[in-house]
C-alpha cells in the first residue's frame, strides 16, 4: 500500500529525515518509535502534505502512485488520513458541519453520493458511541474549549468517519490519561481491517498494550535502525533509546537503564 | 510539494461582479458645489422652503469647514486631498414622465436591477421584503407601498417624504445628525438628493424587512443620500441596506447620513451589507465611504441594533452609533469588516449611555487580507446620569497573509462608578495550521479558506436576517482576493 524509498526531508534547511525506508502493507499496523527529535511527526507530516516540509530526494508510493505530487486534500481523499498530535482549534465552524463537509469531500471524491442531514447524523451518532463522545461535542466549535482527551478521540471520530485506507496516528497517546487512552485504543481497534493500514507513531510503548502492532520500528536521526516485531517494543520500554542509538553507532555498550521517563 | 498559497490566490482572484455600466439617459449637474448648486437640487426636487434654508445653512456650514480645512484627518485611512469642486453633485436617471406604477421604469434600469439579483416585483412579494431603489442620486421605485400604506407605515423616498410629510421631516430631519455634526454630515446635508424615509406608527410591527438598494451608475459624480427611519412608540421595523457601485478608474465619493429614532418600548434593527466597488488589485479606483449612521434610543426600553457586513469601498470611514438616552434602551453593533488588496477601513461604533440600566454590545470582527488595511475605532462614553449602565465590547481580528495590517483603537470614557464596562480583544492569523487540518480532512483550501472566515464572522452574521445573511457568507467569499502567507 505505502512505500517509502530513501526520503530525505529538510525543513528551514535542516534535514531531518535522512534516507528513510518503509514498507507497509494493507492490513498492517506499524508502530514508528524513537527518541525526541528523530523525525517521527516530520514523517507523519510530510505524508500528509503540510507544506513547510521540503522533499530533497527519494520517492513515496500510495498503491503505486506518487504521492509527493499530490495536494494534501487530494491525499485526504485517496483515503490518507492523519490523527493529529495537536489537533486544531477552528472558532464558529461547529464539529458537525466540519465533519460532514470533510465526509462529504471524500464521498464526492469516491464517487459515492453525499450523504443528507439525516443519514450524516445516524451515522455519527454510530461512530460517535464506539468512542463513548458526547454528542454536545458535535455542536460546539471544532476542537475549541476541548479537553486534550477529547481532542484526540474527536481526531479518532473522525477517521471512523472518514474511512481511511492508511491512518497516520501520530503521538495520539500523548497527553492522554489511562481511561482516555483505553477509549482510543478501543477505537483504533475497532477500526482495524484486512484493507485498511495503520502507522501508530509514539514515543512511549504504552499505547502498544493496548493497540498491537504488526511491526515495530525504531526511529533515529532521521532513519530506521531497527525493526522488528512487538519484543522491540518490550525491549525499548525496558532499556531505552540510547541502546539502540550506540549500537547503530557501533560503540556496544552495557545497556542503560530506561531513561524514559 | 504543495503550494497551498497559490491555490488560494487564484481561486479567491475573483472579479468584482457588480461592475457593470447601465447606459441610461441621465440629467447631471455641473462641476462644482456652490450655493446656485444647491438651489438647484432643492429645485430639481420641488422642495418647500424650510429645506432650502436648511441646505443652505448646511452649505455655508460646510464652505467654512472646508474653508479651515477641517475635514477630518484622524481616522486611519490615507488618500489624496479630494477636490470637492471637480465633481458633480446631482445625477439623475431622466425621467421620460412621472411614473405612474413599477411597469413604467425605464427597461433599461429593469434590466441593472435584474443584474443586481433585484426583482423589483415578484421575487420580492415572495421574499416578503419591500424595496427602495435609489440609482445615483434619485430614488426610482418604492414596492409594497401600498400594502404597508394600510398599516400606517410610510415606506417611500426621501423627497417624496420631504413633499408629502414635511411635517415629519422637519421635525426629525437633522436632529441625531445635526449638520454640524461633521464635515461630511455637512456637505450630505447641503447636497443630498434622494434616499428613503421611513415611519413607523405608534404600536406597529412592520410585517416585512424594508430595504434600500443604492446604486452608484454615473461617472464622476458623488452619491449623497439620506435615511431618516422613525419608530414610534411600541413599534418594531428591520431595515436592510445593500449597495454595489460600476467599475472605474477613478474615486468615487459616497456620503450618506443616516438617523434613526426610536420612541417608547420601539425597536429598530438595521442591516446592511456595503459592497461598494473596492477598486482594482493594485488599489486604482473604488469608491470612498465616508458616512455618517446614527440612532437615538429616546425612548424608555427602545432598542437599535446595527449590523454591517463590510467588504466593499476602497475607504471606509463609518461608525453606525446609538446614543442611549432613556432608560432601560438598549444599543448594538455587530460588525463585520474586510479589507483586501489596498483596500482601508476604519470603523467602529460609539455608545453614548445618557440613561439609567443603559446597555450596549460591541462585536466587531475585522479580516484584513492582501495590503488592506483594518481599523477598529469605537467609543463608549457613560455620562454621569447613566446609573447602572452596561457595555460589552469584544473586537476580533483575523490577518491573512502577512502584507495587511489590523489595529484596534478602543476609547472608555465612564463618568459614573456604577457603570460596568468591558472590553475584550483577540488577533490572530489564519495558521497554515488550519488551513493544513482542514485539507488533510479532503476540504480544498479555498472551501476551508471560506469556512474558517466564515466561522469567525458567525457571531455578526447570527444577526442577519436570513437571506442577507447568505449573501454576506457568500459575498465574504468571493471578496477574499490575495493570498495566505
Amino acid at each position: 500500500m505505502l512505500q517509502i524509498n530513501n526520503l530525505h526531508v529538510s525543513i528551514d534547511k535542516k534535514e531531518i529525515l535522512q534516507g528513510l525506508n518503509l514498507t507497509v502493507h494493507a492490513g498492517e499496523v506499524h508502530a514508528v518509535m524513537g527518541p525526541n527529535g528523530s523525525g517521527k511527526s516530520t514523517l507523519a507530516n510530510v505524508l500528509a502534505g503540510r507544506s513547510a516540509y521540503e522533499v530533497m530526494q527519494g520517492e513515496v508510493l500510495f498503491e503505486g502512485r506518487d504521492l509527493l505530487s499530490m495536494p494534501p486534500e487530494l491525499r485526504a481523499r485517496e483515503g490518507i488520513f492523519l490523527a493529529f498530535q495537536y489537533p486544531v482549534e477552528i472558532p464558529g465552524v461547529s464539529n458537525s458541519y466540519f465533519l460532514k463537509a470533510a465526509v462529504n469531500a471524500i464521498r464526492t471524491h469516491r464517487g459515492l453520493e453525499e450523504l443528507d442531514a439525516m443519514d450524516f447524523l445516524a451515522l455519527i451518532k454510530e461512530k460517535g458511541n464506539l468512542l463513548d463522545m458526547d454528542q454536545a461535542l458535535l455542536n460546539r466549535s471544532v476542537n475549541e474549549g476541548f479537553s486534550g482527551g477529547e481532542k484526540k478521540r474527536n481526531e479518532i471520530l473522525q477517521m471512523a468517519m472518514l474511512e481511511p485506507k492508511l491512518a497516520i496516528l501520530d503521538e495520539t497517546d500523548s497527553g492522554l490519561d489511562i481511561d482516555a487512552m483505553q477509549i482510543v485504543a478501543k477505537g483504533v481497534n475497532a477500526l482495524r481491517r484486512k484493507d485498511r493500514a495503520m502507522i501508530v507513531i509514539t514515543h512511549y510503548q504504552r499505547l502498544l498494550h493496548f493497540v498491537v502492532p504488526d511491526h515495530v520500528h525504531v526511529l533515529s536521526e532521521g532513519r530506521i535502525v531497527k525493526s522488528g516485531d512487538r519484543e522491540l517494543a518490550l525491549e525499548l520500554e525496558a532499556k531505552g533509546y540510547g541502546w539502540i542509538e550506540q549500537e547503530v553507532a557501533g560503540t556496544p555498550q552495557p545497556p542503560l537503564a530506561a531513561t524514559l521517563q | 510539494m504543495t503550494t497551498t498559497p497559490d491555490t488560494i490566490e487564484q481561486l479567491t482572484h475573483q472579479e468584482y461582479r457588480y461592475g457593470f455600466v447601465t447606459d441610461i439617459d441621465a440629467d447631471t449637474a455641473p462641476r462644482g458645489l456652490n450655493e446656485d448648486i444647491v438651489r438647484l437640487i432643492s429645485g430639481k426636487k420641488h422642495e418647500p422652503a424650510f429645506m432650502l434654508e436648511w441646505r443652505l445653512k448646511a452649505f455655508r456650514h460646510w464652505d467654512m469647514l472646508a474653508k479651515s480645512e477641517a475635514e477630518p484627518k484622524w481616522a486611519n485611512v490615507h488618500y489624496p486631498p479630494i477636490d470637492y469642486q471637480d465633481m458633480s453633485y446631482y445625477s439623475a436617471p431622466k425621467p421620460k414622465k412621472q411614473l405612474g406604477s413599477l411597469n413604467e421604469v425605464d427597461p433599461e434600469l429593469r434590466v441593472m436591477f435584474d443584474k443586481l439579483g433585484i426583482s423589483l416585483r415578484e421575487q420580492e412579494r415572495l421574499s416578503g421584503v419591500a424595496v427602495d431603489a435609489v440609482v445615483d442620486s434619485v430614488s426610482v421605485a418604492t414596492t409594497f407601498k401600498v400594502k404597508l400604506a394600510e398599516l400606517g407605515i410610510i415606506f417611500c423616498a426621501f423627497s417624496e417624504a420631504v413633499r408629502e410629510h414635511p411635517d415629519l421631516v422637519r421635525r426629525y430631519l437633522g436632529s441625531v445628525v445635526p449638520y454640524t455634526d461633521n464635515f461630511f454630515a455637512a456637505l450630505n446635508a447641503a447636497v443630498f438628493s434622494d434616499g428613503s424615509f421611513c415611519y413607523i406608527p405608534k404600536g406597529v410591527r412592520c410585517p416585512m424587512e424594508l430595504s434600500t438598494y443604492f446604486r452608484i451608475n454615473a461617472a464622476e459624480t458623488g452619491q449623497f443620500e439620506r435615511t431618516l427611519i422613525i419608530a414610534e412608540e411600541g413599534s418594531y421595523v428591520s431595515y436592510l441596506e445593500g449597495c454595489t457601485a460600476p467599475i472605474r478608474d477613478q474615486n468615487q465619493l459616497h456620503a450618506a447620513v443616516v438617523e434613526l429614532i426610536a420612541l417608547d418600548n420601539a425597536e429598530i434593527k438595521y442591516s446592511t451589507v456595503q459592497n461598494w466597488y473596492p477598486g482594482d488589485k493594485e488599489g486604482r479606483g473604488g469608491i470612498y465611504n465616508f458616512v455618517t449612521k446614527r440612532g437615538a434610543c429616546r425612548g424608555v426600553n427602545s432598542k437599535i441594533s446595527w449590523t454591517q457586513v463590510e467588504t466593499g469601498s476602497a475607504i471606509t470611514w463609518k461608525y453606525p452609533s446609538c446614543i442611549l438616552q432613556g432608560d432601560n434602551s438598549v444599543g448594538k453593533f455587530y460588525s463585520v469588516a474586510l479589507t483586501n488588496n489596498y483596500q482601508q477601513a476604519d470603523t467602529g461604533t460609539k455608545m453614548i449611555h445618557i440613561g439609567k440600566n443603559t446597555k450596549s454590545t460591541i462585536i466587531s470582527k475585522g479580516i484584513s487580507a492582501g495590503h488592506g488595511q483594518n481599523t477598529y475605532r469605537g467609543l463608549v462614553k457613560v455620562m454621569k446620569s447613566a446609573t447602572g449602565a452596561r457595555n460589552y465590547s469584544q473586537c476580533d481580528s483575523l490577518l491573512l497573509g502577512d502584507q495587511c495590517g489590523a489595529h484596534t483603537f478602543p476609547y472608555l470614557e465612564v463618568r459614573n462608578a456604577l457603570a460596568q464596562v468591558e472590553h475584550e480583544a483577540s488577533i490572530s492569523k489564519i495558521g497554515e495550521d488550519q488551513l493544513f487540518y482542514c485539507q488533510q480532512r479532503g476540504l480544498a483550501a479555498e472551501d476551508a479558506v471560506s469556512m474558517i472566515v466564515n466561522g469567525f464572522c458567525k457571531d455578526v452574521f447570527r444577526e442577519l436576517p436570513m437571506e442577507f445573511a447568505v449573501e454576506a457568507q457568500k459575498l465574504l467569499s468571493v471578496s477574499l482576493e490575495g493570498a495566505i502567507g
